[in-house]
């Protein structure tokens, strides 16, 4: 039995897997990756993830297939006791492949913080001072972590307090994320954030949502007993409907706007100690 | 060369009285020692808190009196076991004995040991413990999330539960392959009769088990909510269990930092005549690489948990925002530590995987110095990619490029050796014993968690992606997969050499098929969990992730059935039937597989020579001329 | 097939064997603590139905400075408690019937503390307005609070306004009668309308001590913290 030859073969089996493969999870997969398409930040986050994918799947199909092929063809005969032929390495495959794989992970870490940049942070917790910020006007909206809620203060309408976030549509949202204790994660999924609150720091995230539609709130860092029931809905509304809303909720929470401290980017509560 | 224990026959003091034999340096003597230290630490620690923290007196909650109850019961069940006897009877100018219990029969099992063999024996099953017991919590957590709503277990014992699956793994399954593996068969690879320093050697075994107990405790004492990342302020927070994490991770982290320079100061100097550098088996550089890891990183978790204990005791404020500390410091430090820690766990697995699959494709390991170089350049790089487990945390946003490209670069060394795994298959004659099945599930699953990484090392992508059930399932994938799949590798590949008793091969594979599709089938779903909005850690979730969670709960229940057959196969095998294995079951050519079974005390009657290169398959030779050169009689 | 535990096996096999069966027997011992440890909640207490609608229920609280007899474990935990059967019952699991009106009680005996978020000074998401010693209120300030009864998933916040330091009969620990020490006396009502399990929770930092005034008994089901079963 002549030995056909390995190399060629699998070789095409892969390239043509591949080409089969990366185009069909790139169309078929890519837009219906998480996180969706209902803030720009979330919109390229998919983006991101349809390029990772489409880079991961010849990777995988190479792995995979490799193994299925090699678990196929290359056995010990039943029964027979043989030894396979003394390769000990292929200096010019193994040049290939470190070429290989530098010029992927570099391109990678490349388009990365490309894209990390160029979607200002792509709504992730960015620190006090991002490097990049959008231009054009923002809304500021802190975000106040507490043991277990969150809860949303507008500074620039009155500093006005309230239990679940509204955001209009259509708008770069600044989120400047805090806590009052322990560390917890803001996380709204739908729009692609998540932004650590950390006590005495202000951390902030950029988002514009790009669509009317409810979104899920939930803490994303393990911060005691009610972390998992630390989760609530939030709102994106046409820009009118947020002006109506807002001078509402104005109203009905005067009466704790008027307890709140004035607004800051963080809030220094007294660390009560053990010794107490 | 000495001629004292070459002969042993292992003569049983015969004549003593049972109770006289239980008077001693021993187990016995060790916990009732540990016990009374513990209320000895007790009592202190009330007493000296009692006048200055009226509120810590009044009641039960007090840290100074636990750390203390502690750490006086490790150094009580230290002595016990007879650790002191050695450096006191230097003190007195006494001479000491150099050897523990080498030449006693059962009972060496159970107390300090110098002997390498039965230290990693003992590491075997006393790791053995503790991983299924991390393994029962596991089991708890998935009988909870069955449910959306916090249902069969409390919110707080959820938390613990949580955190004692990760701290458990993630401390005891450090030393999962260096603990029982490396120690057994490190100074054998290398021609040497025992490791540099046998009394440190048995000693961070002493000190796991004490840290696995410790850390068993915390459900006395509230549990603790953390995770196994303990991060401040919550850590602060928390209830007395925390101490238990505290001390638990102390005393792992210098048992790690023990173990690892035990094994660089061994595979440095003891090296046989002719065992070069380019003739150290595989497995033993990835032995070297771990220690590596262990020697630099270890010290710093150890360092950190003492800052956390100060603060929880004595109101420090290292972590403490608003008292003047950072809760950003502690990540860091913590992470400092942890992501070389995540390489600790994995290297292992690569070296275990390298050294095995030679004997079964009966070929020479492909690429032995691109094998070599990718160890030590994980080594490297894994000291510089710790900020990816903070990309969304707002600390130093700016250097998130950086650390993006560090943590992609490291998947170049890890590309290295699955270029060696590959390679080493082409054209192999494969024979799928139930090592080689899971060195080839090794293959698929580290893909998948490494391709995984590559999400979670984006920032974009990470945005989503961090601190839910997607990176819980990546980092499955790569620990479970990396290092349990290897470490069961290594336990039937070696464990007849270790016990001369063969497995079951039938029930070892339902084992392995079971565990491999039960594995596949728990987490690969967790990936689209966490993606769809489950974070980590969470006994609540979203109604409809409601049936993949039910899903995942079955599977994993399975994986734990499977480990169930694991535990029959070896009560069968190794105790009930004791079927005797052949010498060198796998005709292998490496050199622990040519000398007697059980090993002779001193390993070796005349130290080896090495004088080619550790995987010499490949040359085709006929049947008969493989079997062993020089074994038995 | 070899007789497994017949004469076949060595003596050596025994001991081990026995060995084994000792160690699994206390390993199931242990498994089952933890099992019962893990899987223990508060008792669930159901809210009694109110006399004069059947469509309602009500639940009696108080909350106390220190559990006293409420806990033997942990007297000095600060503590909710509920009036069960004429009881007080250190318990915070309710059981209520789901699309009813709860109208709730609360006795409170503790001294202010002041809430981290003077947001939460605000009373929200009840029927009507809560009151507070008979008077209806929609805020108190926020360093009068000593505690608040809080559903978030409901909506409703309830801030509990604290005792007077100066108080001439405090409670000390509990459980405390409301005819005996000073305390205030919160009612309010709220809706339910679906079914569930939903925590609930204070959110004023009320464990002395504890960092953040939130560790122990803010931490720890039971005390600060518990369910309501909308069943």
């Amino acid at each position: 039995m002549s030995e056909p030859n390995h190399a060629r073969r699998f070789g095409a089996i892969w390239v043509v897997a591949s080409l089969i493969a990366t185009p069909l999870v790139i169309v078929l997969l890519g837009p219906i990756l998480p996180p969706g398409k209902s803030s720009e930040q979330a919109a390229g986050q998919v983006t991101d993830n349809t390029v990772l994918l489409g880079m991961a799947t010849p990777v995988l199909l190479l792995v995979v297939l490799y193994l299925i092929y090699a678990v196929i063809n290359f056995r010990q005969p039943k029964g027979a006791v043989l030894e396979g032929p003394a390769i000990r390495g292929d200096a010019r495959l193994q040049t290939t492949w470190i070429v290989i794989t530098s010029v992927m992970v570099l391109t990678l870490a490349v388009y990365g913080s490309v894209r990390l940049f160029a979607d200002n942070g792509a709504g992730s917790g960015s620190g006090p001072k991002p490097l990049t910020t959008p231009s054009g006007p923002k809304l500021p909206v802190q975000v106040i972590a507490q043991q277990w809620a969150f809860t949303y203060r507008y500074p620039t309408y009155g500093g006005v307090e309230v239990p679940h976030l509204v955001l209009p549509d259509n708008r770069m949202i600044e989120l400047h994320v805090t806590s009052l204790d322990v560390i917890h994660s803001f996380w709204a999924r739908q729009l692609g954030v998540k932004a650590d609150a950390n006590p005495q720091v202000d951390n902030v995230a950029f988002v514009k949502p790009t669509r009317v539609q409810t979104f899920e709130v939930r803490c994303a860092e393990l911060c005691g007993i009610w972390h998992g029931e630390m989760f609530d809905t939030g709102r994106v509304v046409a820009p009118a409907a947020f002006n109506t809303w807002i001078r509402q909720a104005q109203v009905a929470y005067a009466p704790a706007t008027k307890e709140l401290p004035p607004y800051s980017k963080t809030y220094q509560p007294n660390p009560a100690r053990r010794g107490g | 060369m000495s001629t004292t224990a070459a002969a042993l026959p292992t003569p049983q003091p015969i004549g003593r009285p049972f109770w006289r034999r239980l008077i001693g340096f021993n187990l016995l003597t060790a916990v009732l020692l540990g016990v009374g230290g513990y209320y000895l630490g007790w009592f202190i620690g009330h007493q000296i808190t009692g006048d200055s923290f009226e509120y810590q007196k009044k009641i039960d909650e007090n840290d100074v009196a636990l750390l203390l109850a502690y750490v006086f019961g490790v150094v009580g069940f230290l002595i016990g076991l007879g650790f002191a006897n050695y450096p006191l009877s230097r003190l007195l100018g006494r001479p000491a004995s150099l050897r523990e219990k080498e030449d006693q029969g059962i009972g060496r099992y159970f107390g300090l040991c110098t002997d390498h063999k039965v230290v990693g024996l003992q590491y075997l099953v006393g790791i053995g413990v503790f991983f299924f017991i991390g393994g029962l919590n596991a089991m708890l957590i998935r009988t909870e999330l069955l449910h959306t709503t916090p249902t069969v277990v409390g919110p707080n014992q959820y938390l613990s539960l949580v955190g004692m699956h990760g701290t458990m793994m993630m401390g005891m399954m450090t030393s999962g392959i260096l603990g029982p593996f490396a120690n057994y068969f490190v100074p054998i690879l290398i021609g040497a009769r025992r490791m540099a320093f046998p009394r440190i050697e048995a000693l961070t075994f002493w000190l796991l088990m004490a840290a696995g107990f410790i850390l068993t405790s915390t459900i006395f004492f509230g549990g603790f909510p953390t995770g196994w990342t303990g991060y401040e302020p919550l850590n602060d927070q928390a209830v007395m269990g925390m101490d238990s994490y505290i001390l638990f991770f102390a005393l792992v982290g210098i048992s790690m930092a023990l173990l690892g320079l035990n094994m660089l100061a061994t595979i440095i100097t003891m090296r046989a005549p002719g065992m070069t550098w380019s003739r150290l088996p595989i497995f033993v550089w990835s032995v070297l690489a771990t220690a590596v890891l262990m020697v630099l990183a270890a010290p710093v978790l150890v360092a950190t948990l003492l800052m956390a204990a100060l603060d929880r005791t004595i109101d420090t404020s290292f972590f403490i925002p608003g008292g003047g500390g950072s809760a950003y410091l502690f990540e860091n430090l913590f992470w400092f530590f942890g992501h070389p820690e995540v390489y600790v766990l994995a290297l292992p697995g690569f070296g275990i995987v390298l050294e095995l699959l030679p004997v079964f494709t009966r070929k020479p390991l492909w690429g032995y110095r691109l094998a070599v170089s990718g160890m030590l350049g994980v080594t490297l790089l894994s000291f510089f990619v710790w900020q990816h487990h903070l990309f969304v945390s707002g600390i130093n946003a700016d250097l998130r490029p950086f650390y993006m490209l560090s943590t992609e670069i490291i998947s170049i060394p890890t590309g290295f050796i699955f270029l060696c795994f590959m390679g080493t298959l082409w054209k192999a004659r494969t024979s799928f014993t139930v090592p080689m099945l899971f060195c080839l599930a090794w293959g698929f699953n580290f893909l998948i968690g490494g391709l995984s990484g590559v999400f979670l090392s984006d920032t974009p992508s990470d945005t989503t992606t961090h601190g839910t059930f997607f990176s819980m399932a990546h980092f499955h994938y790569t620990i479970m997969g990396g290092l349990i799949f290897t470490f069961f590798a290594a336990i039937y590949y070696w464990v007849p050499k270790m016990t001369g008793l063969r497995f079951n091969e039938r029930l070892a594979k339902w084992h392995f098929w079971l565990m491999f599709i039960a594995f596949n089938s728990t987490f690969l779903p967790l990936f689209a969990v966490g993606m769809e909005g489950q974070p980590r850690r969470v006994s609540e979730y979203a109604p409809n992730l409601h049936t993949l969670n039910v899903w995942v709960s079955i599977s994993a229940f399975v994986l734990g059935f499977s480990m169930l057959i694991f535990l029959a196969n070896a009560v069968y095998s190794l105790i009930l039937v004791r079927i005797p294995a052949v010498q060198n079951p796998w005709r292998s050519k490496s050199i622990e597989w040519q000398i007697p079974t059980p090993v002779p005390v001193n390993n070796f009657e005349q130290i080896p020579v090495f004088d080619a290169d550790p995987y010499p398959y490949g040359t085709p030779l006929p049947v008969g001329a493989v079997r062993p050169a020089s074994a038995g009689a | 097939m070899r007789e497994l535990l017949g004469s076949g096996l060595s003596l050596f096999a025994k001991k081990l064997l026995a060995v084994i069966a000792a160690v699994a027997v206390v390993a199931g011992l242990i498994a089952l603590y933890v099992a019962d440890w893990a899987t223990s909640f508060p008792k669930t207490v159901a809210a009694t139905t109110a006399p004069v609608n059947s469509e309602a229920t009500t639940l009696t609280l108080e909350t106390v400075a220190s559990a006293g007899k409420l806990s033997p474990t942990k007297p000095d935990w600060v503590t909710y408690s509920v009036r069960t059967k004429g009881r007080w019952v250190r318990s915070t699991d309710f059981s209520v019937p789901t699309n009813s009106l709860v109208h709730v009680t609360i006795y409170q005996f503790d001294s202010p503390t002041g809430l981290r978020n003077p947001f939460l000074s605000q009373s929200q998401g009840t029927v009507g307005p809560a009151t507070l010693d008979g008077k209806p209120f929609n805020s108190i300030p926020a360093e009068e609070a000593s505690h608040t009864f809080a559903v978030p998933e409901l909506g409703v916040f309830v801030p509990l306004a604290g005792v007077p330091e100066e108080a001439k009969h405090p409670c000390e620990e509990g459980p405390c009668e409301p005819s005996l020490f000073d305390h205030r006396t919160i009612t309010f009502s709220f809706r339910t309308f679906r079914k569930g399990r939903f925590r609930w929770q204070c959110f004023v930092p009320c464990a002395a001590g504890w960092y953040f005034g939130n560790g122990g008994p803010m931490q720890t089901l039971g005390y600060m913290d518990g369910f309501i079963d909308v069943v």
